[in-house]
């Protein structure tokens, strides 16, 4: 058997060394006189693993991280295409701990296939979904999403299988399944984790979702920042189309459904579901007022299931093992799995998926094993550049929607950031009113103005300036913009800010009582 | 430094773009993306092309080109090189790296060395939040961002 190798082609991978450690290998193996294979799969989301190089063996996967290209001709020495030990030896992927204790239903697949493997993926379950799906009648497709629990993953959490619901009952000539693939929270990377390891389980998604709905097109709109996962959902598709999993006879039954990859440009505010509509057709991506909702007049004015990728993403398992297998893990009203990611100043960074109901302080301090420097925990942002910025005193709280709501905080696309006590978060207050004012489309008056207003007025608390005063003014403000503005942009900076407000009060003194406080 | 384009063979190099691009269902964003990669910048001169192709107003193409934070209204210098400054990186000190490359390169954000070898730009989130303070230099990603390693992009930009 020609020995297999995977190295990972993921951007996380690539931006750690990935690319200078597969021609490493590749030279290796040439001067060596070694055939073997190289595969390029997607990470499995150990980031402060990666690049972790694996090699098939007689008895499994054995992986090596993180690699670095120095280390390659001494790895060859000692055997590593047998899986022998060496200083970078980790053992079998699946007992590292921090992949061993995650439920992998959505990225089941990703950093362990061939992602443009069409064969790959059906070898490990890819399809299935699909191929039920076809024999099923769309009204019981809905059914089955709807009881699996399924929540839009991509922030709002609004239950899926209702709003495919509706776009089913919606008469129309023409329907599309749009995919938000406009990822652009700090913190989050399971989006372009999923196109760039496992494309086909999005393909596979959004094929069932249109034979759900009766809708024949779809649409996944990439923010430009990720040319990686552009070019290999693009591949995919041309992959799919000519396997007949896509094209007018949908794995041979009687449904259509195509789909197109479009690039953004830019603009944060088009992961917003009505500005990302503008903006695939062609004009600025301000946000749309609702009603209509998109479901009712969405693309084009015609009904449009506009879902995050991670939500479609998790539509084959549903449809392949049951809204009962699906539903049955998480907690409360948040059922199945959630892909967090751990980002920032953490130890150990990446993407961890598991059932609802973890707390935060087990997320950060067991699995994050705490900060990168050394450093204490100051804060985590929860939710992306619009999540509320949470103290170690509520590290108790569930990773739930509902409980994250009580706590004035929100799970978003289930990014967390973590910050040492090096952080001020006056600064990261400033930062997100200062953030919403660059992105504002500037439909509504509350978030074009008030985030320009919200920087001068946090500046003055900087700078002393009557601080009570101002930052009633903040807190004024924040409430205009909370309930007064269009969409989530403007709406939800308020979390950040007011979030460190409360949890941070000594940062907001003036500034000669910050400096004699220190 | 390359010479640019006369205006009308901007207007015959766009409107072959237009003609392979406009049958796409919300043919502009790809339409733009294309002369971008076309000229490296979206000229003027293509504004008005675009507008009679897609049977649009001029102020609307204007509109949209300008609402993007991407489409560049002049050419970049012969390197981008775009630094996280999101939530993540910031977090990994991304304030102090961007103060570093500004410093070395003597430039600020949106600007261009005089050289025309780089130009330098914000982005926020490239997502790659596990490995912080991350770049793109050129379209490839960069991550966790340590001196030696501004060093060698700044080498590299500069040679």
């Amino acid at each position: 058997m020609i020995p297999r190798i995977y190295i990972p082609g993921d951007s996380g991978a690539i931006a750690l060394g990935a690319e200078k450690v597969a021609k490493a290998i590749a030279k290796e193996l040439a001067e060596r006189g070694i055939e073997a294979k190289i595969v390029r799969n997607g990470s499995r989301g150990a980031y402060f693993l990666e690049p972790m190089v694996e090699v098939a063996t007689d008895t499994g996967r054995v992986a090596y991280g993180p690699v670095k290209p120095s280390d390659v001709k001494s790895l060859f020495d000692s055997g590593f295409l047998k899986g022998a030990p060496h200083k970078r030896w980790l053992g079998s992927p699946d007992k590292i701990p921090f992949l061993a204790k995650q439920t992998r239903l959505t990225f089941a697949r990703c950093g362990v296939i061939d992602p443009l493997s069409l064969d790959n993926y059906k070898a490990h379950g890819g399809l299935k979904g699909l191929e039920n799906a076809v024999a099923m009648t769309p009204a019981d497709i809905v059914k089955q999403v709807t009881e699996s629990g399924l929540r839009g993953r991509g922030g709002a959490g609004f239950p899926t299988g209702i709003k495919w619901k509706t776009v089913l009952e919606t008469a129309g000539e023409r329907k599309y399944i749009v995919c938000n693939a406009d990822e652009g929270d700090s913190a989050t990377f399971a989006d372009r984790m999923i196109m760039e390891g496992d494309p086909f389980v999005l393909i596979e998604g959004m094929a069932i979702a249109g034979i759900a709905t009766g809708a024949t097109k779809g649409f996944v709109y990439i923010r430009s920042e990720y040319p990686h996962a552009v070019a290999t959902m693009n591949k995919a598709v041309e992959i799919a189309r000519k396997h007949g999993v896509l094209g007018v006879n949908v794995l041979g039954s009687a449904n259509a459904f195509d789909m197109e990859i479009r690039v953004g440009a830019g603009a944060y505010v088009c992961g917003e579901e009505t500005s990302l509509l503008n903006s695939l057709e062609g004009k600025r991506g301000v946000v749309r007022a609702k009603p209509p909702l998109p479901a009712i007049q969405g693309l084009f004015g015609k009904p449009t299931v506009i879902n995050n990728v991670i939500s479609l993403a998790s539509v084959p398992i549903i449809m392949d093992r049951g809204a009962a297998y699906y539903k049955d893990f998480g907690m409360g009203r948040s059922r199945g799995t959630i892909p967090i990611q751990i980002a920032g100043n953490v130890k150990n960074g990446g993407l961890f998926e598991t059932a609802f109901g973890l707390t935060l302080g087990e997320i950060v301090d067991d699995i994050g094993g705490g900060t990168s420097t050394g450093r204490p925990v100051k804060a985590v942002q929860v939710g992306g550049p619009l999540g509320a910025y949470f103290p170690r005193g509520l590290f108790d709280t569930p990773f739930d929607y509902e409980e994250f709501a009580k706590r004035d905080g929100l799970i978003g696309h289930a990014g967390i950031t973590v910050f040492d006590d090096t952080a001020d978060m006056l600064k990261q207050a400033r930062f997100a009113m200062e953030f919403c004012a660059i992105e504002s489309c500037g439909k509504c008056t509350p978030c074009r103005i008030g985030s320009t207003r919200g920087v001068e007025v946090l500046d003055k608390v900087a700078a002393g300036i009557e601080a009570e005063k101002n930052l009633a003014l903040v807190t004024d403000l924040c409430n205009t913009m909370k309930f007064g503005s269009l969409c989530a942009l403007g709406g939800f900076t308020p979390y950040p800010v007011m979030s460190s407000i409360t949890h941070f009060p000594d940062d907001f003194k003036p500034a000669p009582a910050r400096v004699a406080a220190e | 430094m390359t010479m640019q384009p006369a205006g009308t063979e901007i207007a015959s190099r766009t409107a072959a773009i237009i003609d392979e691009l406009k049958d796409l269902e919300g043919p502009l964003l790809p339409i733009l993306h294309e002369i971008q990669e076309e000229f490296g910048h979206v000229p003027q001169a293509a504004l008005p092309v675009i507008a009679d192709g897609l049977n649009l107003s001029r102020a609307e193409v204007h509109g949209v080109v300008t609402f993007y934070h991407d489409f560049r209204a002049r050419p970049a210098g012969r390197h981008v090189l775009k630094l996280c400054q999101a939530e993540a990186c910031q977090s990994m000190g991304s304030d102090a790296v961007a103060a570093k490359i500004k410093h070395l390169l003597g430039i600020g954000f949106h600007e261009t060395t005089r050289d025309g070898s780089v130009t330098l730009e914000p982005v926020y989130c490239l997502g790659l939040c596990a490995c912080s303070p991350s770049a793109m230099l050129d379209g490839e990603v960069i991550g966790r961002l340590d001196d030696e390693k501004i060093e060698e992009i700044v080498a590299e930009v500069r040679s």
